[in-house]
């Protein structure tokens, strides 16, 4: 992994130097390279060693590139272990005096800097510019992912793109045209569905996921072959609110290889291998199987738990209690909200109610049953 | 357990009992065929044939018989000719091909568990292809033109453009006659080239067989003896030839021509060469006229003959005129049609008396069937029991009432009979031919259409025979542009009303045709009906909507109006369409039938997209594209008005008219670009090849692209209020059910209100004690908003039961005409938007079941019915379904509630947009759509509920095709058109063909044909 760096010494091969710093004190210990256990016992070790054994820890380590990452899993413990070059520096902070703002590129050097200057220079200034705060992974809302990396072959992209409760638009179009599929008979011209256009500042385009000419295979797992451009369109804006679409990437240079298979050979294996993904494509959202096994390399920056794809579908009902009015006053009370409308009320609504607009908001709501009470 | 139970019994219910036999069927075609193009009639029989561009055959006799046959081709059929008495036909298609029809038994059908024997249906029996003659003349020299098929049914002549005619033996193995005339001393005016010019009309002497007279289009007509091969007589017409028709006696013929005469030839013997006619007339003359195309000429006993001809009118001032003129002594009249005249034929009494007067004139034209009475003096117009011009004015909506009331049938059969005294005769329908054995209907069966002129037509759909019952016009409800005094009922149906022109031609209006609307704003968008109380809903584009009852005495009054303004609480939009219609501000009068009660305007005028009526709360409901109203027309006041309008959309502001406009500028538009078109191809004739090729590619068309985007609260007409319905149920709370009113938009909203109706749901009226003693208007409260999260279009509500059955039907429940429904359990409630079928709990709005259709299919919903279907084992199982119609034309049935698919059939296709628009089903399983302008396709889902055909003619022959035959014939068909491509071997295949079938080669040797006068 570390070629380009120094050849790693004899020592290092089989122990890791650890500096640990918690406040002002500094630890110095050693763990096994090749048996590093797993990050709970590490966490309990480094409560040992600083003699804090009730004190919750934010633990974190600088990288070879000088950035400090967090260490709270098994993964990016051993991840941590496995680039220790040799030395393992870690930091270590209390959980309620955390601020959020401290992993991150450059935040070592960044942090020094703020000390210096914060001694020597403008101490008021920085006050005022707090650091920009980088939340943890689980606070980011998932804005796109690929999944199914495994049972997919590796000219195939399955891209998840999650609208829900976004202002930026989808930002892509499709075209019919035709594809080259090989076949028992040889090569044969195919009707397919391409990408044709993608919106600056859009969704598809800010993820990088999908691009112009990718051919489009599958929308939420069930197969557009011998679907018109029209019905694709239909079922794409149908999913719009969790639209999973498998591509054929007219780039197929970015591919991930996969480990299994013999690498570099992704991209001849093409389009024949479509078998392995077609047995789950019918009501085909495999990513709960699929993102359990999903190998540690994969991008994947949201908790499993929320593939659910129907939690995005919940219908908004609004309940107008009360007794019995006339309408013509009832009428402009109890709009739907979602809808913003001309009205005087609308400031004292709001003030009221949460604007269920949002998909924060929506969340909340739908916890009480989905009913809201004006 | 109980759910092993419950599964069992669906699954042995749908996979054994109907399902299996429940199948998608194409039953009967309804209206006028559209595009007709032949006409042939079987004295003998009695039984029509129409022929239309399409390549469809409809055999028409008496009303409910009816046979259809399609040609493999989709050609123009030009010919019709029935080999009278043998249930056979010879069509002519326009690609030169002949084909023979024939009625054959059909196999046994059940049909509602009845067996029906001797069923007849249309057959296709063989097909002959004409071939050019390779090498000597152009293929245009054996087109055919004329057919003549000579009385002992056994010879076909064939009359072609190249001037020859060609003998075809129609039964025994075929050697065929072809007959080219040379005749030496014809001056060069009668020739074309070597030949004699296009056959134009063959005809059969009527006393003697085997003589017949041709008619070539340079005038000269030839009498042809075939038992002799010889031509008897010549005559030398002055005048391009169009018909040609024998007197009865066969001593006289007539022969129309080009320039609109007609001249009476006489034939006697003993002159060869006949220069001079009898007589020659131009009827319409002395100015040029235009060509009298067909000529009929019947000798009555009285004396004096009737004389028919379609055409003949003066070109410049009637040239226009679609006109059949029927003349016999003083008596002329001028028929004046709406449409072209396709062809005509008389129908004589049914006793084969030579001397028969013709009893009746049958005249096919481009859009309709008009039949006039000879017999009665006048010759009025009879009303025809079939081919009813659905689309006299365009129809814009359709609704289907099954199961009418006794009652309310009578009464509308009533008004029907009280409009029709005034205009036609009474005399019996004179196409009689056939039987029909379909089982009288056990139900009768209402389809309402509306149209374009504002009226809505009531049909019997009850049989095979779509007749009509009832006309409503809602014009004279209004001003409208017309003039006043103009009775706006029945302007062009009606012979009383015709001024007495005196002017000559001596027209007469006949047919009621008639596309052209008096104001767009007329047109009826939406019609419901409550068959229980005679209370009928009419909506139309203006945003009127018109209650109206039964009423069987004549009356005049003046119709309440009330309007309501959908825009009321908003400001900063104005209208930029129609003006809404005035209403008359005189009581005017009002025929027996439906007669107003009240009208409501809805403002802004915008076309009305929904309609609900309630009559046993006395409630109407209606939807625009700005928003829904509630109104009581008992009390004639306005309950609500909730607009829906999203603030952005400012399209919804733009009315119809608006898009009219923009219509016409694209339009102007696309002239522009053909007239660009044409200077540039001009120069491009020019230009190099290298600048075309540019050309060429800046025309050529950008790839087709389409955006994926969720829809947003703000897509244009998101408001457009797309159904409205009613029902008695539990909307806010679980213990009391109430009446309630549903609304559906565009952009997937449901608005749900609880209705306060005075006397109805007791229960809360007891709840609010005295308040509700003062309280005697109608009152609605929001109850829910539910906004569906895929912003589909809400295509149907429909509330069912705590038995998951659909509602019944208003004063169904309460006079006991349907199981009351289940108010003890939970009810729920089925949203069916363009993308997803869900059915919500109730009270409490929470998702039950749902399912995507279009996330999975990729289709959307157009159309969504609840059918029932009856079982055909048990007699008093039925299911209720939930069928769907999609935009790909296919239609889906879903199990209530589970909303579980159970089968798919592909019904329609994709690219009718106007089929799957008007496609309406009815409660039993049967639906219509109409697959042209004029004409309903009736299909059935149903495996109990069939109305097709089932019809039998007495013939002489066997009915039954013998397999073997069939077989026969079928496989030397193959040789023969497979063989006659390439060498004339064929022709010696002809004499051990063994059996009916005529062949026809028209490459013979000329030693035959060769004759010198």
């Amino acid at each position: 992994m570390n070629k380009n760096h120094r050849v790693p010494s004899s020592r290092s091969l089989n122990a890791v130097e650890v500096k640990s710093k918690f406040g002002a004190e500094f630890r110095r210990f050693s763990l096994e390279r090749s048996k590093p256990g797993r990050f709970d016992e590490f966490y309990g070790l480094l409560q040992h060693v600083h003699r804090i054994p009730n004190v919750e820890l934010l633990v974190g380590y600088a990288d070879v590139h000088g950035d400090l990452l967090p260490i709270n899993n098994d993964d990016n413990y051993h991840k941590a272990i496995s680039t220790a070059n040799p030395l393992l520096r870690l930091f270590l902070q209390r959980k309620e005096e955390a601020d959020h703002g401290t992993f991150g590129t450059d935040s070592l050097t960044r942090k020094k800097n703020t000390v210096l200057s914060a001694v020597l220079l403008r101490p008021d200034h920085n006050k005022k510019k707090p650091p920009v705060i980088i939340s943890l992974p689980k606070d980011f809302r998932p804005v796109s992912s690929i999944i199914d990396v495994d049972i997919l072959p590796e000219t195939h992209r399955r891209v998840r793109l999650y609208k829900h409760g976004q202002e930026k638009p989808l930002g892509f179009y499709i075209r019919d045209g035709s594809s080259v599929r090989v076949t028992p008979q040889g090569l044969e011209k195919v009707p397919g569905i391409f990408i044709s256009r993608l919106v600056p500042g859009g969704l598809a385009e800010s993820t990088g996921l999908l691009a112009v000419n990718d051919e489009v295979l599958e929308v939420n797992g069930i197969e557009v072959a011998g679907k018109s451009l029209d019905q694709v369109t239909d079922m794409m804006i149908a999913n719009s609110h969790n639209l999973i679409i498998t591509v054929k990437p007219a780039n197929q240079r970015n591919n991930i290889v996969r480990s299994g298979v013999g690498g570099g050979g992704g991209a001849a294996s093409g389009s024949s291998g479509r078998s392995s993904d077609s047995g789950a494509s019918y009501y085909g959202y495999s990513s709960h199987s699929a993102a359990a096994s999903i190998p540690p390399h994969i991008i994947q920056n949201f908790p499993v738990g929320e593939l659910e794809s129907d939690e995005d579908e919940e219908d908004l009902v609004i309940e107008a209690g009360g007794e019995a009015e006339p309408i013509r006053h009832v009428a402009s009370n109890h709009s739907m909200s979602s809808l913003p409308r001309y009205e005087p009320h609308l400031n004292l609504r709001t003030a009221t109610t949460p604007s269920p607009d949002r998909a924060m908001e929506r969340g909340s709501l739908e916890e009480d049953g989905t009913v809201i009470t004006l | 357990m109980l759910s092993l139970f419950k599964y069992l019994q669906t699954s042995q219910f749908l996979g054994g009992e109907t399902l299996k036999q429940l199948m998608f069927m194409l039953t009967v075609e309804h209206g006028f065929p559209h595009q007709p193009s032949a006409l042939a009639f079987d004295p003998k029989l009695q039984l029509m044939a129409i022929g239309t561009k399409s390549g469809a055959i409809k055999i028409y006799g008496a009303p409910g018989v009816e046979f259809t046959g399609l040609h493999n081709d989709t050609t123009a059929v030009t010919q019709i000719h029935f080999l009278p008495g043998q249930g056979r036909l010879l069509s002519l298609l326009d690609d030169n091909t002949i084909h023979l029809w024939e009625l054959v038994a059909g196999p046994l059908r059940e049909v509602g568990g009845v067996k029906k024997e001797g069923v007849v249906s249309l057959q296709e029996v063989n097909t002959y292809n004409l071939p050019g003659r390779p090498g000597i003349e152009s293929c245009s020299a054996t087109r055919v033109t004329v057919l003549l098929l000579l009385k002992s049914c056994d010879l076909l002549c064939v009359g072609t453009e190249g001037g020859g005619v060609y003998f075809l033996e129609v039964y025994r193995c075929g050697i065929m006659d072809n007959v080219c005339f040379h005749f030496p001393s014809l001056p060069d005016d009668y020739r074309c080239g070597k030949s004699l010019g296009p056959v134009e009309a063959l005809q059969e002497h009527p006393q003697q067989s085997g003589k017949i007279l041709i008619g070539y289009s340079r005038g000269l007509v030839v009498l042809w003896d075939l038992s002799i091969r010889h031509a008897e007589q010549l005559f030398l017409g002055k005048q391009q030839l169009e018909s040609l028709v024998w007197e009865r006696s066969g001593n006289l013929f007539v022969c129309s021509h080009n320039d609109g005469g007609y001249s009476v030839w006489a034939v006697t013997s003993g002159s060869t060469c006949n220069h001079q006619p009898v007589s020659s007339t131009i009827p319409y003359g002395p100015f040029p006229c235009k060509a009298i195309s067909k000529i009929l000429w019947r000798t009555t006993q009285a004396g004096s003959p009737v004389l028919l001809y379609s055409g003949g009118m003066p070109r410049a001032s009637y040239g226009d005129r679609h006109c059949l003129t029927i003349q016999q002594d003083k008596d002329h009249v001028t028929l004046d049609f709406t449409s072209r005249v396709i062809d005509f034929f008389t129908v004589h009494s049914v006793d084969i008396n030579p001397l028969s007067p013709p009893s009746a004139v049958v005249v096919l034209l481009e859009e309709e069937l008009v039949v006039i009475d000879l017999q009665t003096p006048g010759w009025p117009s009879m009303p025809t029991p079939y081919l009813a011009p659905l689309h006299s004015s365009a129809i814009t909506c359709s609704c289907h009432i099954s199961s009418v009331p006794p009652k309310l049938w009578e009464r509308l059969v009533n008004a029907g009979k009280a409009q029709q005294s005034r205009q036609h005769t009474h005399r019996s329908w004179p196409i009689c031919g056939g039987k029909n054995l379909a089982p009288p209907p056990k139900q009768q069966e209402l389809l309402l259409t509306g149209h374009e002129d504002g009226t809505v037509r009531f049909w019997d759909a009850s049989g095979v025979a779509l007749t009509p019952l009832y006309k409503l016009s809602t014009a004279n409800v209004f001003h409208t542009d017309c003039d006043p005094s103009d009775d706006p009922q029945d302007p062009s149906n009606d012979p009383d009303m015709q001024q007495e022109e005196e002017e000559w031609p001596p027209f007469r209006k006949v047919g009621c045709f008639d596309p052209y609307s008096d104001d767009p704003r007329l047109g009826i968008q939406k019609i419901s009906l409550c068959k229980y109380s005679n209370k009928l809903v009419v909506a139309g584009t203006a945003g009127q909507v018109i209650v109206l009852g039964l009423s069987d005495e004549r009356s005049d009054h003046l119709v309440d109006v009330s309007v309501v303004d959908l825009l009321y609480d908003r400001e900063g939009f104005t209208w930029k369409g129609h003006d809404r219609l005035e209403p008359r501000s005189k009581p005017a009068p009002f025929p027996p039938g439906f007669q107003p009660l009240v009208v409501v305007q809805c403002l802004p005028p915008a076309s009305v997209t929904a309609v609900a009526l309630h009559a046993e709360w006395n409630l109407i409901a209606f939807g625009t594209s700005h928003g829904f109203g509630l109104f009581d027309y008992h009390r004639r006041n306005a309950v609500l008005a909730r607009c829906t309008l999203h603030p952005n959309d400012s399209l919804a502001m733009e009315g119809p008219l608006s898009r009219v406009k923009s219509l016409k500028k694209s339009l102007r538009q696309s002239f522009r670009r053909i007239r660009k078109s044409r200077v540039s191809g001009k120069k491009r004739t020019i230009t190099t090849p290298t600048s075309k090729v540019r050309d060429s590619e800046q025309e050529e068309v950008a790839p087709v692209q389409r955006r994926i985007e969720p829809r947003s609260a703000d897509d244009s007409l998101s408001g457009v209020v797309r159904c409205v319905c009613f029902a008695d149920t539990f909307l806010r709370d679980g213990t009391h059910h109430g009446p309630t009113l549903w609304a559906g938009t565009n952009s997937g909203s449901v608005y749900a209100y609880a209705l306060e109706v005075p006397g109805v749901g007791s229960g809360r009226v007891c709840e609010r004690g005295g308040a509700s003693e003062s309280s005697v208007c109608v009152e609605a409260v929001l109850g829910k908003e539910i906004q569906l999260m895929h912003r589909a279009p809400v295509v149907s509500i429909c509330v069912l039961d705590g038995r998951g059955k659909p509602l019944p039907d208003p004063y169904e429940a309460s006079q006991d005409l349907a199981i009351a429904p289940d108010m003890t359990n939970a009810h729920s409630v089925l949203i069916a938007s363009e993308e997803q079928l869900k059915v919500f709990s109730l009270p409490k709005v929470s998702a039950k079941t749902k399912f995507k259709l279009t996330a999975h299919e990729g289709c959307r919903v157009r159309k969504v019915a609840m059918v029932v279907f009856s079982s055909t084992a048990q007699e008093d199982y039925s299911e209720h379904t939930l069928v769907c119609l999609t935009n790909l034309g296919d239609m889906h049935l879903f199990s209530i509630p589970a909303l579980r698919p159970q089968v798919r059939y592909d019904c329609i296709r994709k690219e009718d947009i106007s089929g799957i628009a008007s496609c309406v089903f009815t409660r039993n399983g049967q639906g219509f759509y109409l697959i042209s302008p004029s004409e309903y396709e009736r299909f059935s889902l149903s495996a109990k509920v069939l109305t097709e055909p089932l019809c039998f003619v007495q013939l002489d022959r066997p009915l039954e095709p013998t397999p073997t035959r069939s077989g026969h014939t079928h496989t030397h068909t193959h040789t023969h058109t497979h063989t006659h491509t390439h060498t004339h071997t064929h022709f010696f295949l002809l004499p051990f063909s063994p059996f009916f079938f005529f062949l026809l080669s028209l490459i013979l040797p000329l030693h035959h044909s060769l004759f010198f006068l």
